[in-house]
Formats: structure tokens, C-alpha cells, sequence
């Protein structure tokens, strides 16, 4: 009989329950320093005087090129998205690109369009980089990662470990606009209103809130394993519990429809344009104000509360009046005909 | 068991249909369907089968008995709506 | 949407509570034999929503759950199969077989595709000429006739490598043995709205009247729930048993005939394994020698160990109703959705799986 071993599984890429103790387990294990472990989307290290943040991150959607967006603007807008939720003002970025045998150098030179005019609409740099070529059928036509180094205004202390009882909870907007349009390519669905991915760079967004109330706790841009595990994070990371309400959860008309044939969860879509605010309950409708004046959050919402019980749980008041558990995904949403 | 979604039948190409449920369309297949639909006729798809055509007067016999009570909330008089 | 968002109406919600809690107080125990009742009760929290006395108890109605662990072995090896494509729902995709699963398989290279519908399936056939398609067969009587149909669509244009793994299984029969056991004891049941769109009224009959249950034919959304557990209540406080049809939109009493004759002609009933169950007589659903050459268990034959029960697992108990995931030692503890040990917990619709993410 072959002797189990363990290997990698998509479920380790979801965003989810999978990836996390992977992460724990193999990486965080090792690397083991203070920075690293408080798992943030961006690490706030102090030079001379100066605090940076730093992240990095890959992409690797397919299709490359989606409606509403690509696979080259999604590099730039996510790794500025996420040294913003960390309160930080992005201003460069490293560009790594791995490409397959073959790919198209029409199809690349439209992605680095998109690209340039990305970091031109973010006012962010790309400094340095890295072009790799594999032989085909080793990567899928190209692979991009990027690093962004940011500035912490000094008085910002955003984290998600952060979150306060009492705390009431924003999202920006609309939830699972991305991972519909990028999913209904490969599917098969059409729409009969555009279905766009939200893809955006949030800094302005961001500058615009911190420079209103310094007093914000906690953001995170909802991506990999939608608002459900971005919830599940933070409730985890600041040892709180969160209750939100399902009714007041922005959803697409077309996103609910395209889930509700799917059998898919909008809470459990990607995003790529939308924040989670955690912020004082005196602060909280001001920075709703704020958000709704900015064309990324005109749809914004308080969608939930940060409460003393069940800490470390995310519970939700349903559409009907019961109540449930909002777990953290496993890994991938599988569609379903059950 | 199992996953039905009530949709709309937009266009008829044999034994294949375009459905929209919520602005999202979708092919789906006539094959294991007991009753001749047409163009707005509403069905429910299983699997991406068309399994029965909705009977809009059952539909209707039930959401009445709730609007005679004076507790429906949801506007049934909205455009395009199958119930009237 | 259309058809959706009125049976989730609020104020018809409250409304129907109310008249649930005005009912007599005994206590009662109704059935749902659904997956997809399961995930719908769990994921709009009804059961916060009705008096305690009222228990709402999950059944075998996942046929992914009660798909038993040589069946999944089965399919397997099938896809470790060098020119095979193996094309199944994505629901199969993490069951547990004896030592690995399809997911896992599909990360050490085995070719495994996730599709919509079993169109989709015959089309990867002709799409890989050079190759043997194998399509996972499962589900209910709602899901056997759209197969039955793509094989005899395949017949017809002549598709030679393209064959369905039947894991089919009957629902009626594993009604009468739940009823039958002497340890359970059911109210009433919530009957499934598809498969009775598909089989009707009937079936239900014979065990309304053998065993003095009402049965209700429900739909899916919130207010088909409430108004199926509203009218089994008036029936249980007059004393019937009788057989009545609350998703009247989508089931009509005698049911989807023309899906039933395709049903028939390529299927046949044999004794099938269900997992908790053990075997059923006449409860799956087997190919015809008529269409022997779509089976893939004819083309592929594949011999394996009768296959273990996972030690401490009581998915089996939880399938009948006998006992909550909660009263069983692995859950939570050993048994996750990321480690599922047994298929009550993989299924987006196990028991246990629905408890795990959704109770609160």
C-alpha cells in the first residue's frame, strides 16, 4: 500500500481555513519573527524614524484578461490595497514576472499597459524587477508578483489585531463583484446588466478616512475567501466576535443570481475593490459619509458590530430573522447540484 | 436534494434554451422536460435541465392566501414579474 | 428574483411563525430528507425561528453522504486511469474514499474535470476523441433522468468514450427503512421538493398510510419551509397521515412523466449500499444491458476490498437520525471540514457539515 503523503492541494490557495494552517504550520513555523506572525495583510517595521509597511503579493488568476480588469492591474491595485488597510500611503512597488514559453507578446504588452496606467492612477512607482521565462506548459502564460513598500503616518495604528468591542463595521460596497466576473468566463454565464470585477486602487479611499479620523482600528480589503474569511481573520487576530446583518450586506443583482445558480455563497466571493472599516461608534457615521463620497464607496454600508461575546466567532442575523454561524471557508467554493 | 433555480426562458433553439433568473443568463436543456414552454414561460433548472415548467396559478394560489392576510411585503405588481 | 424573493418575505415569515406557535404544545419530531432542506434550514437559521418543542431532524438525503466509501474508491481509481478524464460535480470532490479523495488525486496529476450538467461531460468527450471520459452518476431520482437523457443523446451521435459510473440511488425505499427501524421515531416528514418533481405524489403514499406519518412535499425557500412544518403540525394535531404537496409551483401529484420514462429505459432499480444503511433492496440505480455500453462499470472492470467503515464515525447513526453530530467524538476534534472523516461532514450538505459552519 503507498504510504500517505501530504501535498498541496488547490485548497491551500483558497484563502481559507486550508491556506491559513498551512501557513502556520510550514511557513510561520520557520520564519518565526514578530512582524510575521501578527499576520497582517501589510508588516509595519521601523526604520530610523520612519515606519514602513511592506507586503507582497502573486497573482495568478485565469482568465488574464476579465471584464473589468486584467491580470496586470490586479497586480498593482492588490498590493496597494493591501499596505492601505495596514494605514499605510503606498509608494513603490517591485514587479517579478514569471512567463510561459509561447505567451503572446500582444497579450503581455497589454498587460504591461495596464499595468503602467495602473501605477499612474495609484501616483505608486515600480522601482525594480524581475522577468523569468519557464519552458511551455510550466507556468500559465504569466505569473506576476509584486512587492510594495509604503509610509505610516505617525498617530496610525491600524491593524487587525486592533478591533474593539463596540466597533461598528463598514463595507465599502458591494461584495463578490470580482470573483462572479472573473468565474462567469470560465462558465459560461452572461449578464444582462455588465458584470465587472471591482478591481480598484483604494489608497485615495483610505487617505481620504485616515486623514478625516485617525481613530480607525482595523481595515482589510475582503479578497481570497470574501468578507466571510476577512471577518474570520480579524475576529481571530483581536479575539472579538462580530455580528453582521445579511440585509444589509450590498450584493449585486447579478452576483446574487449568478450564486444562487452556482450554489455559491456571495460571502465566500473574492473582491478586489472593496474595504472593511472597523471604526468608533461616535466615528462611525462620519466615515460612512466620507466613504460614500468617493465613486469606489458609493454603496458603502455598516453592515455589523464588534460584541464582547462568542469571541473569535462570526455570527449573522439572516434575512429572516434566525441567526448562524459565518465560518471561515475551507478552501475553494466548489459549485454545487445539491 | 437538490439544487432547482427558477428561471426565465428567453430564447428556444430546439432542445437547448437561454434562461435568466436576476439579469444572470444561462444555456440550459429542454430534453427531460414533461411540457411544451415557450419565450416567458418560468422553469426549474436542475443540473442545467429544465425539470418542470412553473405553474404560475399555483404560484399565485399561494402567495394570495399571504396577501389576503396583509402580509406580504414584496411588491408583486413590479414589471416583468410572472405574477400578476 | 423571480419566484425566489417572495418566499423569503419577511412579513409572510413572521406571519406563519405565529401561526406555528399557536399550534398545540406537544413536542414533535419532524424529518427532512434533503440535503438541500438541510443547508436551507441551517443557512436562514430556522431552527432560532421555531418554538424548541419543534425538532427538525436531517435524514439520508444527501446523496453525496450516503454514497458508501467503495463507491468513491471506485471512482478513484478510475481516474488514476492514464487516458481517462474523469468529469464530475463539484460536489464529489472531497469526499473521503479509504486513503485519499478526488481532490487530492486531481493534485497528484490524476486528469479530473468539475461539471455543471452531464452535457457537459458527453462534451469533453467529443472534445477528447483519443481519451475515455468516465461521468460520476449521482444523485437522486431529480438528477438520474438529465444523465439518462445525455446517454441516450450519446447513442445517438455515436459517442464512443463516453461512460457514466452509476452511484444512483432510490429515495423511497430509504424512507421505508428509516420509518421500519424500531429506534426512530418520526411526526412527520418533510418530503423533498425535486425528486417529487420528478416522482410525484405517489411514492409517499404507501408509507403515509403503512406507518401513520403525514408527509408534506416542500420547497426550498423560507416560507415553503415554515408553511411544510405548519401544515405537518395541523395534520399531527387532527390525527392524519396523509400526503399533501406544499411546493405546488414546482410538483404536481403525478409527477414528471416523460422524465420518468427516460429514467426507466436507461436505468434499472438493483440493491445498492447506503452508507449507515447498509444494503437496500432496490434503492440504486443501475445502467440497462440495452446501454451496456455506456457503463462504465462493464468497460472498466474494477475489483476492490470491501471497504471499512472509519472507526468511531457515526455518520450512519446521524444519517437515521438517531443522534446529533455534536454526540459524536470526532466532531470537531478529529473530524473537519478539512479532514472530514466521514461524508457527513464533506458534503456542503452533510448533517454535520451544515452543523459545523452554521450552528450557533
Amino acid at each position: 500500500m503507498e504510504k500517505k503523503r501530504d501535498i498541496v492541494t488547490m485548497d491551500h490557495g483558497g484563502g481559507g481555513r486550508a491556506a491559513r494552517d498551512l501557513i502556520e504550520r510550514c511557513f510561520l513555523s520557520r520564519f518565526d519573527n514578530p512582524y510575521l506572525n501578527r499576520m497582517d495583510d501589510s508588516a509595519v517595521v521601523t526604520l530610523g524614524t520612519d515606519r514602513l509597511a511592506i507586503t507582497t503579493d502573486s497573482y495568478v488568476v485565469d482568465p488574464i484578461f476579465f471584464p473589468g480588469g486584467d491580470i496586470g492591474s490586479l497586480a498593482v491595485h492588490g498590493t496597494v490595497n493591501d499596505l492601505s488597510v495596514q494605514g499605510a500611503r503606498p509608494v513603490f512597488l517591485s514587479a517579478a514576472f514569471i512567463l510561459e514559453e509561447g505567451f503572446d507578446l500582444a497579450d503581455l504588452e497589454r498587460v504591461l499597459d495596464a499595468m503602467a496606467e495602473s501605477t499612474r492612477r495609484a501616483e505608486v512607482s515600480i522601482v525594480a524587477g524581475d522577468t523569468k521565462v519557464v519552458p511551455r506548459g510550466r507556468c500559465d502564460k504569466v505569473y506576476i508578483n509584486t512587492t510594495g513598500v509604503g509610509l505610516v503616518e505617525d498617530g496610525v495604528h491600524v491593524s487587525g489585531s486592533n478591533a474593539q468591542i463596540n466597533d461598528r463595521l463598514i463595507l465599502s460596497g458591494s461584495a463578490g463583484d470580482h470573483g462572479i466576473a472573473v468565474l462567469s468566463q470560465r462558465e459560461g454565464l452572461r449578464f444582462d446588466t455588465e458584470l465587472v470585477s471591482d478591481s480598484a486602487p483604494l489608497n485615495r479611499l483610505v487617505g481620504e478616512i485616515l486623514s478625516g479620523t485617525p481613530a480607525v482600528h482595523a481595515m482589510r480589503d475582503p479578497t481570497r475567501g470574501g468578507v466571510a474569511a476577512s471577518l474570520n481573520e480579524i475576529a481571530n487576530q483581536s479575539n472579538v466576535g462580530i455580528v453582521i446583518r445579511e440585509a444589509a450586506i450590498p450584493v449585486k443583482e447579478g452576483v446574487r443570481s449568478a450564486c444562487e445558480i452556482l450554489g455559491l455563497d456571495p460571502l465566500y466571493v473574492a473582491n478586489e475593490g472593496k474595504i472593511l472599516v472597523f471604526v468608533g461608534p461616535e466615528d462611525a457615521p462620519q466615515v460612512l459619509e466620507t466613504i460614500r463620497r468617493n465613486p469606489l464607496g458609493r454603496e458603502a454600508q455598516i453592515i455589523g458590530e464588534v460584541v464582547s461575546t462568542h469571541p473569535g466567532q462570526v455570527v449573522m442575523k439572516t434575512m429572516v430573522g434566525g441567526t448562524r454561524i459565518v465560518d471561515m471557508p475551507l478552501g475553494e467554493q466548489l459549485p454545487r447540484i445539491c | 436534494m437538490c439544487l432547482g433555480i427558477p428561471m426565465c426562458i428567453q430564447e428556444i433553439d430546439g432542445n437547448v434554451a437561454t434562461a435568466v433568473l436576476g439579469g444572470t443568463t444561462r444555456r440550459i436543456h429542454l430534453d427531460v422536460l414533461d411540457e411544451a414552454v415557450g419565450i416567458g414561460d418560468h422553469v426549474i433548472v436542475h443540473a442545467g435541465f429544465a425539470i418542470h415548467k412553473i405553474s404560475e396559478e399555483e404560484a399565485r394560489e399561494t402567495l394570495n392566501l399571504f396577501r389576503e392576510a396583509g402580509v406580504l411585503s414584496v411588491d408583486l405588481e413590479r414589471e416583468g414579474h410572472g405574477i400578476h | 428574483m423571480e419566484y425566489i424573493d417572495e418566499y423569503r418575505d419577511p412579513g409572510v415569515i413572521q406571519h406563519l411563525i405565529h401561526h406555528i406557535r399557536h399550534l398545540s404544545g406537544r413536542p414533535v419530531r419532524l424529518m427532512e430528507v434533503c440535503g438541500t432542506h438541510t443547508v436551507s434550514i441551517f443557512r436562514n437559521g430556522i431552527r432560532d425561528l421555531l418554538p424548541k418543542r419543534i425538532r427538525l431532524i436531517s435524514g439520508p438525503g444527501c446523496p453525496v453522504c450516503v454514497t458508501p466509501v467503495e463507491q468513491i474508491d471506485q471512482a478513484i481509481v478510475l481516474a488514476q486511469e492514464n487516458d481517462v478524464i474523469l468529469a464530475t460535480f463539484g460536489d464529489l470532490l472531497r469526499v473521503p474514499g479509504s486513503n485519499t479523495s478526488l481532490l487530492k488525486q486531481r493534485g497528484q496529476g490524476a486528469d479530473i474535470r468539475i461539471v455543471y450538467s452531464a452535457y457537459d461531460a458527453l462534451s469533453l468527450a467529443r472534445e477528447n476523441e483519443k481519451k475515455e471520459v468516465v461521468f460520476l452518476g449521482v444523485g437522486f431520482e431529480t438528477t438520474a433522468p438529465t444523465i439518462g437523457a445525455v446517454i441516450q443523446h450519446a447513442r445517438q451521435a455515436k459517442v464512443r468514450n463516453f461512460t457514466v459510473l452509476s452511484m444512483h440511488k432510490i429515495l423511497p425505499p430509504a424512507l421505508e427503512a428509516l420509518v421500519e427501524s424500531p429506534e426512530i421515531e418520526i411526526d412527520g416528514f418533510i418530503c423533498p421538493g425535486h425528486v417529487s418533481t420528478i416522482i410525484g405524489a405517489g411514492p409517499y403514499e404507501a408509507i403515509a398510510q403503512k406507518f401513520d406519518v403525514p408527509c408534506v412535499i416542500a420547497g426550498f425557500e423560507p416560507v415553503d419551509v415554515l408553511q411544510t412544518v405548519h401544515l405537518l403540525l395541523q395534520q399531527i394535531e387532527r390525527g392524519e397521515a396523509s400526503v399533501e404537496i406544499q411546493y405546488r409551483r414546482a410538483v404536481s401529484p403525478q409527477g414528471n412523466l416523460r422524465a420518468r420514462r427516460i429514467m426507466e429505459e436507461v436505468f434499472e432499480p438493483c440493491d445498492s449500499v447506503w452508507r449507515g444503511f447498509g444494503s437496500l433492496s432496490q434503492s440504486g440505480f443501475q445502467i440497462r444491458k440495452s446501454y451496456r455500453e455506456f457503463d462504465a462499470g462493464h468497460r472498466f472492470r474494477i475489483t476492490l476490498p470491501r471497504a471499512e467503515e472509519p472507526e468511531g464515525c457515526l455518520c450512519g447513526s446521524i444519517l437515521r437520525g438517531l443522534v446529533e453530530p455534536p454526540d459524536c467524538t470526532l466532531f470537531r476534534r478529529v473530524c473537519t471540514p478539512e479532514n472530514p472523516v466521514g461524508a457527513c461532514m464533506v458534503s456542503s450538505e452533510g448533517t454535520c457539515a451544515a452543523y459545523y459552519k452554521y450552528a450557533s
